[in-house]
């Protein structure tokens, strides 16, 4: 029996196994979506398209699935990009089906044509623009399996009006076959043995996580791994799931503001082992100092990352749970007291510190410990980006994977809260807090709607400086405290949410903040919390741009 | 240093789009670019000529091969390799100097491939060196235009991109 290609993409759908469907509809996608009234997957009905992108990437990184998307042509494709960008940058599978003009108009300027592939190759792992709709079966299937296998990314299909109308015969590919496509799993047997000799003879070694670590499903090896070995481990922000942050080898986040041990480990190590993350600048500052007197191994699953950033002395490709199973098996205990004291000796000088006067104004990172306590860890967060997403970092310890969803690579405000819209739907029974800053949550409040309208009862946490915090500190130290353009005038946060039809909640006192956690939490409906906090506070650590990373400027209070 | 590239890529749509884009966004310069089906017609060749150290260019071909239309790359410059280039050249002419241009392109076995009272066409197959050597004797008479086709390159003997080395 012939069908429509519309009512292709919903069978494929159903056999992805999709259940859920972030979207928003328009003249380019009318017939897709006249097919989905007959189904029974979920469509959620975000405010905006980017805050659609940014929930499907919420979904999938807290359920592991792809996040799908729909979006018409033109505009809504184009609302869409900094979605696509966010997810890409963060190897995040997501599958996004764009609405096009009709092939015949392709090309012409046509009311609401945006060439949407072409402005998506730099930010998907692939896209596809479908004229043939006996195509379409083999290219969603190619799509997902895309999406999802080697290193993760959003893929997109663009398809035109008349290839949602078209009929052809449907026959959904068992498999795909694909000769520019085979990702590369299993780690060469020669490296890893080479690696673990290396690792054997280590006498400071440290474990270096990524995101790769938390994608791959390789945190439980990777406990295994850092416990028979005695090696301590660091995390990037994609990878801080990766790893309890309250284990005894535990070093937290490294880093522009990671903690001063884990960046003294990594300047003072002799052997790093990199595991799913990229030596991104942000983490090695400057790179010759970073390499000088170590040696190396990298693992992952992109070829391409590896010897991108930094000269490398053992590469593996390879899936990070893959590997260090491998590893797991040739590991021997190490003798690695010595090196665990130096850093608890630089744990010692140079420990995480804020002060909280009871009578003074809320310290922003006293919230954070506070919803850290209140939850008892055990929330999923996500954050916007800012002062808030880095205190978030240092301050709440996760302890188990898939809990955060950050923009770590593109570090895009108006994320953390449509994300966290997905979070929720794709893990009903958990608690979801947004910790976000009072800047970023404006670039998406509208999503507030779509929280009411599907009572998602997440809690957002404002964490209301008045100011673009990160931007602001920076000022300060690299611009002589020339403030422009950083001191923002929110709107009343209580009154915003209530007009929503959501709760608020404001917080002015250091004693309050607490209660106010517990209250949101027993809410059975989103919240809003607006925390009046210090205006002034920086996030310390600190390492100045283009510096070593074992010169941090480490605050007030040492 | 130039390199020469060979890419087999999927004969799709917006292919070189997706190549060239990469280049671009690497800050590479392309010096030379040439695309045209291979035996197999639904695989393509593009031969991209590139100025890079051999760092900068495993990087390329290790972001080539992300591509997903990419199926193989060689850098031929790490082989034995035959190169070549077709160059169009129009030159100022007249029944005077024909027949010295004449002798000027047959000592390089170049051949006129259209006269007219003005003008002629001469036709120069080779390596680089060769077409940059008769551009410049030709200049004298006044060059009015020049069409190349970019470097197209071939491993010597048996070995091919298909089934021979990588980059
Ligand atoms: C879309 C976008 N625009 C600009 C920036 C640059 N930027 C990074 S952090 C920041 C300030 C964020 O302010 P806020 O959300 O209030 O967080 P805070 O730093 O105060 O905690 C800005 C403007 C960005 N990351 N993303
Ligand atoms: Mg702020």
């Amino acid at each position: 029996m012939k069908i429509s290609g519309a009512r292709m993409v919903i069978e494929a759908l159903k056999k992805e196994g999709v259940d859920i469907i972030f979207g928003y509809p328009g003249g380019a996608v009318l017939s897709l979506y006249d097919q989905l009234y007959d189904s029974d997957i979920r469509h959620i009905l975000t405010r905006h398209e980017q805050g659609a992108a940014h929930a499907a990437d919420g979904y999938a990184r807290v359920t592991g699935k792809p996040g799908v998307v729909f979006a018409t042509s033109g505009p809504g494709a184009t609302n869409l990009v900094t979605g696509i960008a966010t997810a890409y940058m963060d190897s995040v599978p997501m599958v996004l089906f764009t609405g096009q003009v009709a092939t015949s108009l392709i090309g012409t300027d046509a009311f609401q044509e945006a060439d949407i592939t072409g402005i998506t190759y730099p930010v998907t792992k692939h896209n596809y623009l479908v004229k043939d709709v006996r195509q379409l079966p083999r290219v969603i299937k190619e799509a997902f399996h895309i999406a999802t296998t080697g290193r993760f990314g959003p893929v997109l299909i663009d398809l035109p009006k008349d290839t949602q109308a078209a009929e052809a015969e449907f026959v959904y590919p068992e498999k795909v076959s694909m000769v520019g496509y085979n990702p590369t799993y299993a780690g060469h047997q020669g490296q890893i043995a080479r690696a673990a000799k290396l690792i054997a003879r280590a006498q400071r070694p440290v474990i270096y996580a990524g995101g790769g670590v938390v994608f791959s499903g390789g945190h439980e090896y990777l406990l295994e791994f850092a416990e028979k070995t005695n090696i301590p481990v660091t995390t990037t922000l994609m990878g801080l799931t990766g790893f309890p942050g309250n284990h005894r080898l535990s070093l937290g986040m490294l880093g522009m503001h990671g903690t001063y041990w884990a960046n003294m480990s990594m300047s003072h190590a002799d052997v790093i082992i990199a595991i799913g993350a990229r030596f991104d600048e942000r983490v090695t500052g400057k790179v010759d100092d970073f390499v000088r007197d170590k040696k190396i191994i990298h693992i992952d699953i992109d070829p391409a990352e590896i010897g991108k950033n930094i000269r490398v002395d053992i590469p593996i490709v390879g899936d990070a749970r893959m590997v260090l199973g491998e590893l797991l098996k040739k590991a021997e205990p190490l003798a690695t007291e010595a090196w665990l004291s130096q850093i608890e000796d630089w744990k010692r000088q140079g420990p995480l510190c804020y002060k909280q006067d009871e009578n003074g104004k809320i310290a922003p990172q006293y919230v954070i410990e506070q919803i850290y306590q209140q939850t008892g860890g055990n929330a999923i967060i996500t954050t916007e980006v800012g002062q808030h997403q880095m205190w978030t970092a240092q301050y709440y310890r996760f302890s188990r994977p898939r809990s955060l969803a950050s923009s770590g690579g593109l570090g895009t405000m108006g994320y953390g809260f449509p994300a966290s819209l997905g979070a929720q739907l794709g893990r009903p029974d958990e608690l979801v807090f947004c910790i976000a800053g009072d800047g970023s949550f404006l670039m998406n409040s509208q999503e507030l709607a779509t929280a009411v309208a599907y009572n998602i009862p997440v809690k957002v946490a404002i964490i209301n400086n008045g100011y673009l915090g990160l931007v602001r500190q920076l000022q300060e130290f690299f611009c002589r405290r020339r403030y422009i353009a950083v001191d923002i005038q929110s709107p009343n946060f209580v009154k915003l949410a209530e007009a929503f039809g959501a709760h608020g909640l404001l917080v002015e006192k250091p004693g309050d903040v607490a209660p106010a956690i517990r209250r949101a939490m027993d809410i059975n409906g989103p919240v809003v919390i607006d925390f009046r906090v210090k205006d002034d506070e920086n996030v310390f650590p600190m390492v100045p741009p283009s510096a070593q990373i074992s010169e941090m400027i480490r605050g007030a209070f040492k | 240093m130039r390199k020469v590239l060979a890419v087999l890529v999927d004969n799709t749509p917006g292919v070189l789009v997706r190549v060239a884009g990469l280049f671009a966004r690497r800050g590479f310069n392309i010096e030379s670019l040439a695309v045209g089906t291979t035996v197999d017609k639904t695989v393509s060749r593009i031969t991209v000529e590139v100025d890079a150290d051999n760092e900068m260019l495993e990087q390329v071909i290790k972001q080539l091969y992300k591509l997903i239309n990419v199926l193989k790359v060689s850098n031929l410059s790490e082989f034995p390799s035959v190169h070549r280039e077709l160059c169009l050249i129009k030159v100022q002419a007249n029944a005077n100097n024909r027949a010295e241009i004449q002798q000027i392109l047959s000592s390089f076995r170049a051949h006129i491939i259209d006269i007219s009272h003005q003008s002629v066409i001469a036709e120069v197959t080779g390596s680089e060196d060769k077409i940059e050597a008769i551009i410049s004797l030709l200049q004298v008479y006044g060059i009015m235009e020049i069409v190349r086709t970019g470097k197209i390159s071939l491993m010597r003997g048996s070995k091919t991109v298909r089934n021979g080395e990588t980059g």
